[in-house]
């Protein structure tokens, strides 16, 4: 049942999106998400787009994911769409009937945001798609690194999210031993109503529970025991290194950020 | 020369609690591989904890390489060089990827980055496991994973390695890859092994068995010796291997044998001279 969960939707490929160093494809990202934000007009979307698919040509993610990714949020498209389409009111009206009123300007707004949205959602899982989870661990890391000056735990947060990264396939499978051990015992998962589906929740996150905690307590004394002590004197075996390429496509994608601020200034 | 020193060691879990061991004496000598044998409860795990200092003595010292391990400024020169594997493999490694994992206790003792790359190179070649290096754990067999740990030890470049039931967890192939492993440590690099195990056809590899009951070292030998001690053995609720209990049942009903045999091949060959 759990078997087809994948973390992190990594999509593993040679392409130069993909070689990119993970620090800059995140800086990249939030230079696009401002980029779509604080474009007004439909010319700067239509940048954010070009941009947009531009990445993911180059990355030779498949369409198909792409839409993939688009699937969880068609609800929310649909609703921002109909609000907007029936509760502007100003502009020219197109149709009336009774008190529905649609207007061009309902139109238009509706369908730039819906764009606006689809676009975000595709362009940062473009990120997602094309880093691995612990490449992105290394470059938040990395990203957070000038923080350690205000105290903030920099290292132990990314050696907490590499350890949750590393156990959610050990506890997946244990969650699917556990689940068949009830099963065994007669305990019923499937069927039943919905606060007896509940309950028949409770056997099996009771056990795991209970196992993740020993396991931790295992982890800790197995660290302990290969000199781990917190991020002090630490080094690290590789380490992210930036070249031109790197440098081209931040520049490309602040080129980008340059155009939508212009063409808002001309508005 | 003595690289472990265990002396007149207690231990015991708060004020309350009994002891888990009293006035333990224990030498390890540099190069040497011991089993250590006793049935569940015995002591031995805990004993194993004191020799990297994870737990620390009520009484009595523990040198390591003549460093006390009570002194804390020297706590990682001990753990470097006593190095500790697990029964379960899952919950020993780190990271997400083999090499990664490999390389953890490199990270942490702060070894320059060209050099982490050359020995944990060198660790995964030493267990077999070198072209797995990217794989991730949860795609390995249990017997890999725990190479993988192994190789996440010697990476340290430790002198002693002690592991507590390494291959209880393992299917047959994976506890014979894993005791071949630790055997050629102990052969061709001369690293220190103390094998706590179940297994007496284990044991029987090594050097020296050492027997464990309540606390107390009840037998400290070749195999030969210890395993010739079957009665004994079996109050304390231990086995021998399959071999010498067959050879020992032929004494028992009167055949003239010597009973020192440990080996299947050996047996064999007496039981051929005993026929012809």
């Amino acid at each position: 049942m759990f078997r087809d969960i994948t973390l992190g939707q990594y999509f593993p490929g040679n392409s130069i999106v993909h070689r990119l160093d993970p620090r800059f494809k995140i800086i990249m990202t939030v230079i696009f998400i401002v980029t779509l934000f604080i474009g007004q007009s439909a010319v700067s979307l239509e940048l954010g787009g070009v941009f947009c698919v531009m990445a993911i040509v180059l990355s030779r993610i498949p369409w198909k994911l792409i839409l993939k990714s688009l699937k969880p949020i068609v609800l929310i498209l649909v609703i921002t769409s109909l609000l907007n389409l029936f509760f502007i009111k100003d502009g020219l009206p197109v149709f009336e009937w009774r008190f529905i009123k649609i207007t061009e300007t309902g139109i238009n707004t509706s369908v730039f945001m819906v764009v606006r949205i689809a676009l975000l959602i595709a362009g940062t899982s473009l990120l997602t798609y094309t880093t691995s989870p612990i490449m992105l661990t290394d470059a938040i890391e990395s990203l957070l690194s000038p923080l350690k000056a205000v105290r903030f735990p920099v290292h132990d947060l990314a050696m907490m999210m590499t350890i949750a990264l590393r156990f959610v396939p050990t506890l997946i499978e244990e969650t699917d031993k556990i689940m068949s051990a009830q099963k065994a015992r007669g305990v019923d998962l499937d069927g039943g109503k919905i606060m007896d589906r509940i309950r028949s929740v409770v056997p099996i996150i009771i056990p795991l529970f209970v196992s993740a905690v020993r396991r931790a307590g295992e982890l800790a004394t197995a660290m302990e025991c290969r000199c781990y002590r917190g991020g002090v004197g630490r080094t690290k075996m590789r380490s992210l290194k930036f070249g031109p390429a790197d440098i081209i496509a931040l520049l490309i994608s602040i080129y980008f950020l340059a155009a939508v601020i212009f063409v808002n200034a001309k508005l | 020369m003595n690289l472990i020193k265990a002396e007149k060691l207690s231990f015991r879990y708060d004020d309350e609690s009994e002891y888990v061991f009293r006035d333990l004496d224990l030498t390890f000598r540099q190069g040497e591989m011991a089993a250590v044998l006793g049935h569940n409860g015995c002591g031995k795990s805990t004993f194993a904890k004191h020799l990297n200092a994870i737990l620390l003595p009520t009484g009595g010292k523990v040198y390591i390489d003549g460093i006390d391990t009570c002194d804390e400024s020297k706590i990682y020169d001990i753990r470097r060089q006593v190095g500790m594997v697990f029964q379960n493999p899952d919950n020993q490694i780190v990271a997400t990827i083999v090499e990664e994992d490999v390389a953890f206790a490199l990270e942490n003792l702060g070894v320059p980055p060209k050099e982490i790359r050359e020995r944990v190179d060198e660790a995964l070649q030493a267990v077999g496991m070198y072209k797995y290096r990217m794989h991730s754990p949860h795609q390995l067999s249990g017997g890999q994973k725990q190479r993988v740990a192994i190789a996440g030890i010697i990476a340290m470049r430790p002198k002693c390695i002690v592991l507590d039931e390494p291959t209880a967890m393992l299917d047959p192939i994976g506890r014979k890859k894993v005791m071949n492993t630790i055997k050629k440590l102990n052969n061709q690099f001369g690293i220190t092994i103390i094998l706590i195990t179940h297994y007496m056809e284990e044991a029987a590899q090594c050097g020296r068995v050492i027997v464990m009951d309540e606390g107390k070292v009840l037998l400290d030998d070749e195999p030969k010796e210890v395993f010739s001690h079957i009665e004994l053995l079996k109050q304390v609720g231990l086995d021998v291997p399959q071999v010498t209990e067959f050879i020992w049942e032929l004494k028992k009903k009167g055949v003239n044998i010597d009973t020192h045999i440990i080996d299947e091949e050996e047996c064999s060959s007496i039981l051929l001279k005993l026929l012809s």
